[in-house]
């Protein structure tokens, strides 16, 4: 097994030599986007004109369907199938694994007669078209039989528990410490119910060719998704070829398959043609996944000095009753602080809503907004600058694990952001600034996220005409995948761009995990890398090997790549030339990453400090960003355009979560209030003021070959922290509740008696 | 989306004829908010009847020294017209705080005023709504946001009619020119058109079936200054959660009632004397609401005062 | 019904059923799937093309309404190789992740820059009666109809500056 020692050597990707590692070049893809060309999922051509599937979903949160009049649906126009649970194909049951190296189980639609949740899929039909489907699908009648159900979280915390195989941390005495404690912070910090909003629903297009079935669907892992249609159709993953070349974005809500994957596969082979299914809008909002309301409650105790002596993070947070997805708010705040007491865990209520699951950053996302504020209320009773505070509080070492840091510039991130922003320009006494009506102020926050390393594998292919081909079961969700894997693949090879091609999104091309965690450039990309490093090996022997090329003999030692030249010193051939002789079919390698075995004994993560301006309107409550800035520490940065991109999307994201994003249950029906787009607040545009962000140079050699790390979801982390904290800078008024739109500021201005 | 059938009018009258005597048909002008609700079904007429192109879509000076807008004008270009900009910058301000640029341009001012509620229980089918299903009972009322009107509630329907531009209209004193079945024109004031909900929430305006709106009439801008305000939870493209349109002493308000809501005892109290806070106040005297929604009363009465103030400063 | 459209200079006659929206009768009967279908409600964008060279979400027409109408979408604009000016700038600055509202804020930035040079005012333009000059708050407010959720604002905004030079 490797160790992250091996690492440490130079390589063609951290030499560098051409230097398009790190260049902002164009993304890959991106001509194909802004003409329109790059076909998504529900774009695909099939092979026959495809008829059209339309959802019917559950109108009751918890209970059994009694019944499904299908008459009116079946005599439609156009109408081809309908089914309900009374008629479905029989699937593997939910969470079959025939295969115990499939990477996700069974996951039947329409399997049963009970509702689990509002908006589960229970009846489906297919129509030749979406008009005739769509209109069929209002004429399904269901009726039920409703049970009790828990959907009120905020009223069942009675009902929490542990999460399974989860215990809390305790670290030294964290009662005694806090007990003791001179200065101390004990607030209860809310964050909301989200959904995703990508802006392609889920689609899927699928058509049968004997026993096999290509679905071309919108999913961010691959395998997964291969894996779960064959594991619920008890067919061999062999027969599923899974496309998803383009996603409209994923953001964690397409890390698995819906039932758009299942049904159009299912009607596909029932009807002998293909069909396509796409999510309605809002379809999407109980359908698939969210990201689960958190309730955070954080003590700190403090010295006089600011040092930390007591320090608890506690969380609780809901899941589906049939899952085990656990928002593990609390996880970060493990590595971030020094102090000798600890305590941090979860709760999880059980609750009959819709899955809750990965969204970007989770657990950081909605865990940072409580204690990156929670550290700047301390500050405030130290009398300290809030940056001051927490550099009092920078850890040597792991503050759980006592283990060393890959790498931690966490310091560098705030003071260099602090100088860039001008952060001397704001006035530590709230409420002070004015601008007309607004009230005008500044915050900051940390920010840190894990960063991993999962297997993957990769292909790589020169032919004759000296292309180089990289291929991948790796997907891009609009972070910039193709892109980098044609940097790191053409600067592996000492090619230029122009002669790299990227082909990904494929079940048939050798696998990678999918787009998720922040893991994906660093993951894919080091596969990308390895299969490129054992492609110049190849190379090297028919070099050496051919008596008709300049190279013959070696030492293959010696053997340099650069501009598309195989060389020795001064004997030199291009590599087309080399392949056109000596293996006119092309070479196709592959190459393959894992966990350095040691890979565990250093904490590893990514590091940001976020900086805001805001104006709050004195009259009317409302938030409004005037300036945001965040400097970023996420090791050696392969794309500075396209990493930007990622960072400031991220921050975005933490902009939405301070000022608009929520969704609210109704505890009567068991339903989300926000169903579609003009009722979910995703920042538009004008939201958006004034926002840059910069990375600090690093490279980290504990991560991986190329001292990557990921950049996905750092840039939410925190940032919604450092609004509020802004928010509290204008006003002095102290919002917990995220987020903070102006219903609740207006109230806390007017109990100041604003 | 149910079956229909489609035609395109080039006759007025032909058209107010064929709405008026089918029970399933609808006039479609832009369809920016007719198609939304049929896609829902919330709307599933069987007959569209295509008005977008009859030649109501212009603009003209009146005798009196106002404007009359056609009915089928898109709100973009209602709001560009250098004669609305000029002398009626209030109008202009609120078109161009509601939707978006691609929904302006489609928009028309007729269909703007008959836009239904944006209320989350209206547009979700699951739920009972006595607009959508007369009988079924009101989900608004009683739910956990602080959605719902301040004025003018019944215990069948606190929804608001959430248009901008109406806002501006009722504070400039506006009246609509219809069509009626039996040929006639009818003329009615912007600020009666809608109807409060009572027990007959499905029942919002006091046009008859088949009664086309062919135009807006503006009076002659009032003497004095003119404001617009909207507060929003997002900085554009978003509903509002309350409006303010002053026009010289009148002022309106939106996204508070069933229907565009005139101001008239601040406007009394303006004529009194009283200052921008105090007339204000003596509207939100008016105002009823549970305690989810307390804080619009509060959120009204200072975005009032603000606005009020800022229509006094301004030409 | 049958209905007559030109689509990106090309006359086409469609006969379809009456439901059909703009989108659908682009992207189902068509071939052209550039636009997209990201709401269906005209709270997202995603569908935004020019229609007689005013952008309009296609997601809230029927096809039956553009009946000799000239529609451009974002395959008419420009191809790989051939990039309109618009196309070409988002490329350059990023302004794309996911890239699928991007041919919605594509078409609407063409329609935007039109209604700017017109003369059209937005909320942000501070003197109604005065020309519009494209500041950056003006350029955010005029394409806020069209959502990125992968957040590409700053890009789309330095995208725009570029065709739109500085404010005046």
């Amino acid at each position: 097994m490797t160790s992250v020692a091996d690492w440490a050597e130079p390589n063609p990707v951290t030499e560098n030599r051409s230097g398009v590692i790190g260049k902002g070049v164009d993304r890959y893809e991106g001509a194909l986007k802004v003409s329109g060309t790059a076909p998504y999922a529900y774009d695909t051509v099939a092979p026959s004109p495809p008829a059209i599937g339309v959802l019917v979903t559950a109108s009751i949160p918890r209970g059994r369907v009694t019944s499904v009049d299908v008459a009116a649906a079946e005599a439609a126009p156009g109408v081809q199938l309908v089914w309900s649970h009374l008629n479905a194909p029989k699937q593997a049951p939910r969470g079959a694994r025939a295969n115990p190296r499939s990477q996700r189980a069974s996951n039947p639609a329409l399997a049963s007669d009970r509702v689990e949740y509002f908006g589960q899929t229970i009846a489906f039909v297919v129509a030749d078209t979406f008009e005739n489907a769509r209109a069929a699908a209002d004429l399904v009648k269901v009726e039920y039989a409703p049970e009790p159900a828990v959907v009120d979280f905020l009223a069942s915390f009675d009902q929490a528990t542990l999460p399974p195989d989860e215990e809390d941390v305790h670290i030294g005495d964290f009662p005694g410490a806090y007990g003791a404690a001179p200065v101390t912070i004990d607030e209860t910090y809310f964050s909301p119910l989200q959904n995703h909003v990508q802006m392609e629903p889920c689609a899927t297009v699928a058509w049968w060719e004997g026993d096999k079935v290509t679905v071309h669907t919108s999913i961010q892992m691959v395998k997964g998704g291969q894996h779960a249609l064959a594991e619920t159709l008890a067919i061999p993953s062999t027969d599923v070829h899974l496309l998803t070349r383009y996603i409209g974005g994923g953001f964690g809500g397409k890390g698995q398959p819906y039932d758009d994957l299942i049904l159009s596969a299912l009607a596909a082979r029932a009807l002998g043609r293909p069909v396509k299914v796409a999510y309605t809008r809002q379809q999407m909002f109980h359908g698939t996944i969210h990201r689960p309301a958190v309730s955070m409650r954080v003590r700190l105790g403090a010295e006089p000095n600011g040092r930390l002596t007591a320090f608890a993070v506690e969380a609780v947070t809901h899941c589906a009753r049939a899952a085990t997805f656990t928002e593990h708010a609390a996880n970060f705040s493990r590595n971030l602080y020094a102090a000798p007491n600890r305590l941090t865990g979860h709760r999880l209520v059980r609750m009959d809503l819709p899955h809750a699951g990965p969204m970007r950053a989770p657990g950081e996302a909605p865990g940072m907004l409580s204690l990156e504020c929670a550290m700047d209320e301390l500050a405030e009773k130290l009398g300290l600058d809030p940056i001051e505070l927490r550099i009092r509080n920078e850890p040597d070492i792991d503050p759980e694990t006592g283990k060393p840091f890959s790498i931690r510039q966490l310091v560098r991130c705030m003071t260099e952001g602090a100088q860039r922003f001008g952060w001397e320009r704001r006035n530590p006494v709230p409420g002070q600034v004015r601008d007309g009506r607004w009230m005008v102020g500044m915050g900051m926050a940390a920010a840190i996220r894990g960063n991993f390393l999962l297997p993957a594998k990769a292909g790589v292919r020169i032919d004759a005409d000296g292309t180089i081909t990289l291929r991948q079961g790796m997907t891009d969700i609009g972070t910039g995948t193709y892109t980098i894997l044609a940097q790191i693949t053409a600067e592996t090879m000492g090619v230029p761009l122009s002669q790299v091609k990227v082909e990904i999104g494929d079940s048939d091309f050798p696998p990678a995990p999918g787009s998720g965690g922040q893991f994906g450039a660093a993951t894919a990309g080091s596969a990308a890398f390895e299969a490129g490093m054992n492609l110049r090996r190849a190379l090297t022997e028919l070099a050496v090997g051919d008596p008709n090329s300049p190279l013959y003999g070696g030492p293959a030692e010696y053997v340099t790549f650069e501009n598309g030249v195989i060389a020795i010193e001064n004997r030199s051939e291009t590599l087309a030339a080399l392949v056109a002789r000596a293996a006119p079919d092309g070479v196709y390698v592959e190459g393959s990453i894992a966990p350095a075995a040691d890979a565990r004994d250093y904490s590893q993560h990514t590091y940001g400090a976020h900086f805001a301006e805001v104006g709050v309107n004195m009259v009317t409550g409302e938030v409004r960003m005037r300036k945001m800035f965040g400097v970023f520490a996420a090791g050696r940065i392969l794309n500075a355009k396209t990493a930007k991109s990622q960072i400031t999307g991220g921050m975005i994201w933490g902009v939405g979560t301070a000022l608009t994003e929520s969704n609210a249950v109704d505890p009567r029906f068991g339903s989300f209030v926000a169903q579609d787009m003009a009722e979910y607040l995703a920042p538009v545009h004008a939201d958006i003021v004034d926002l840059d962000a910069m990375f600090l140079d690093e490279a980290d050699d504990k991560a991986n070959p190329m001292g990557i790390k990921g950049v996905g979801e750092l840039g939410i982390a925190g940032a919604g922290a450092a609004i509020a904290n802004a928010i509290y800078n204008a006003t002095g008024v102290r919002l917990r509740d995220y987020p903070m739109t102006p219903d609740k500021v207006l109230a806390g201005l007017m109990a100041k008696g604003l | 989306m149910r079956p229909f059938t489609y035609e395109r009018a080039t006759d007025a009258q032909a058209a107010v004829k064929a709405v008026a005597e089918n029970p399933g048909a609808r006039f479609l002008a832009g369809g920016t908010n007719l198609l939304d609700l049929m896609k829902l079904e919330i709307e599933a007429p069987t007959h569209l009847v295509d008005v977008g192109r009859l030649p109501f879509a212009g603009i003209e000076e009146t005798d009196e020294g106002g404007l009359r807008i056609g009915g089928a004008m898109t709100n973009a270009r209602l709001a560009a017209h250098p004669k609305v900009r000029e002398r009626y910058p209030v109008l202009t301000r609120a078109i161009l705080a509601g939707a978006s640029g691609q929904l302006r341009n489609k928009a028309t001012t007729a269909g703007n005023l008959l836009q239904r509620t944006r209320c989350d229980y209206f547009y979700d089918t699951t739920k009972p709504c006595n607009k959508r299903q007369p009988g079924s009972g009101c989900s608004a009322l009683g739910g956990p946001t602080g959605y719902g009107a301040i004025f003018g509630a019944s215990e069948a329907c606190i929804a608001t009619h959430t248009s901008d531009m109406a806002v501006a209209m009722t504070a400039l004193d506006a009246s609509v020119e219809t069509m009626t079945p039996d040929g006639g024109v009818r003329t009615i004031k912007v600020e009666a058109l809608h109807l409060l909900p009572e027990a007959t929430p499905q029942v919002e305006t006091q046009l008859a079936a088949g009664e086309l709106i062919t135009a807006v009439v503006l009076p002659p801008p009032p003497l004095g200054g003119q404001a617009y305000a909207k507060v929003r939870d997002r900085a554009s493209y978003a509903h509002g959660l309350a409006m303010v349109a002053v026009a010289g002493g009148r002022v309106a308000f939106g996204a508070v009632a069933h229907k565009p809501w005139r101001a008239a005892q601040a406007e009394a109290a303006l004529a009194a004397g009283a200052s921008p806070a105090e007339a204000a106040a003596a509207e939100m005297a008016g105002a009823d609401a549970d305690d989810r929604r307390t804080h619009k009363i509060a959120l009204v009465r200072r975005l009032a005062a603000a606005t009020i103030e800022d229509a006094g400063s301004a030409r | 019904m049958r209905t007559t459209i030109t689509v990106n200079g090309t006359a086409q006659t469609l006969d379809v059923d009456p439901r059909t929206t703009l989108l659908d009768a682009l992207r189902e009967h068509l071939g052209l799937t550039g636009s997209k279908k990201g709401c269906d409600h005209g709270q997202c964008g995603a569908c935004t093309v020019l229609v007689n060279g005013v952008r309009i979400n296609s997601c809230l027409s029927i096809l039956a309404m553009h009946d000799g109408d000239q529609v451009t979408t974002i395959e008419g604009l420009g191809q790989p190789g051939a990039l309109h000016p618009v196309q070409q700038a988002f490329l350059e600055r990023d302004a794309l992740q996911c890239g699928y509202c991007t041919p919605g804020q594509i078409c609407s930035t063409v329609g935007m820059l039109q209604e700017a040079a017109d003369g059209w005012a937005s909320r942000e333009t501070a003197d109604l009666t005065a020309g519009i000059s494209l500041t950056d708050a003006e350029i955010r407010e005029r394409m806020s109809g069209n959502i990125c959720r992968c957040s590409a604002y700053p890009q789309i905004l330095a995208a725009i500056r570029d065709l739109a030079g500085e404010p005046a």
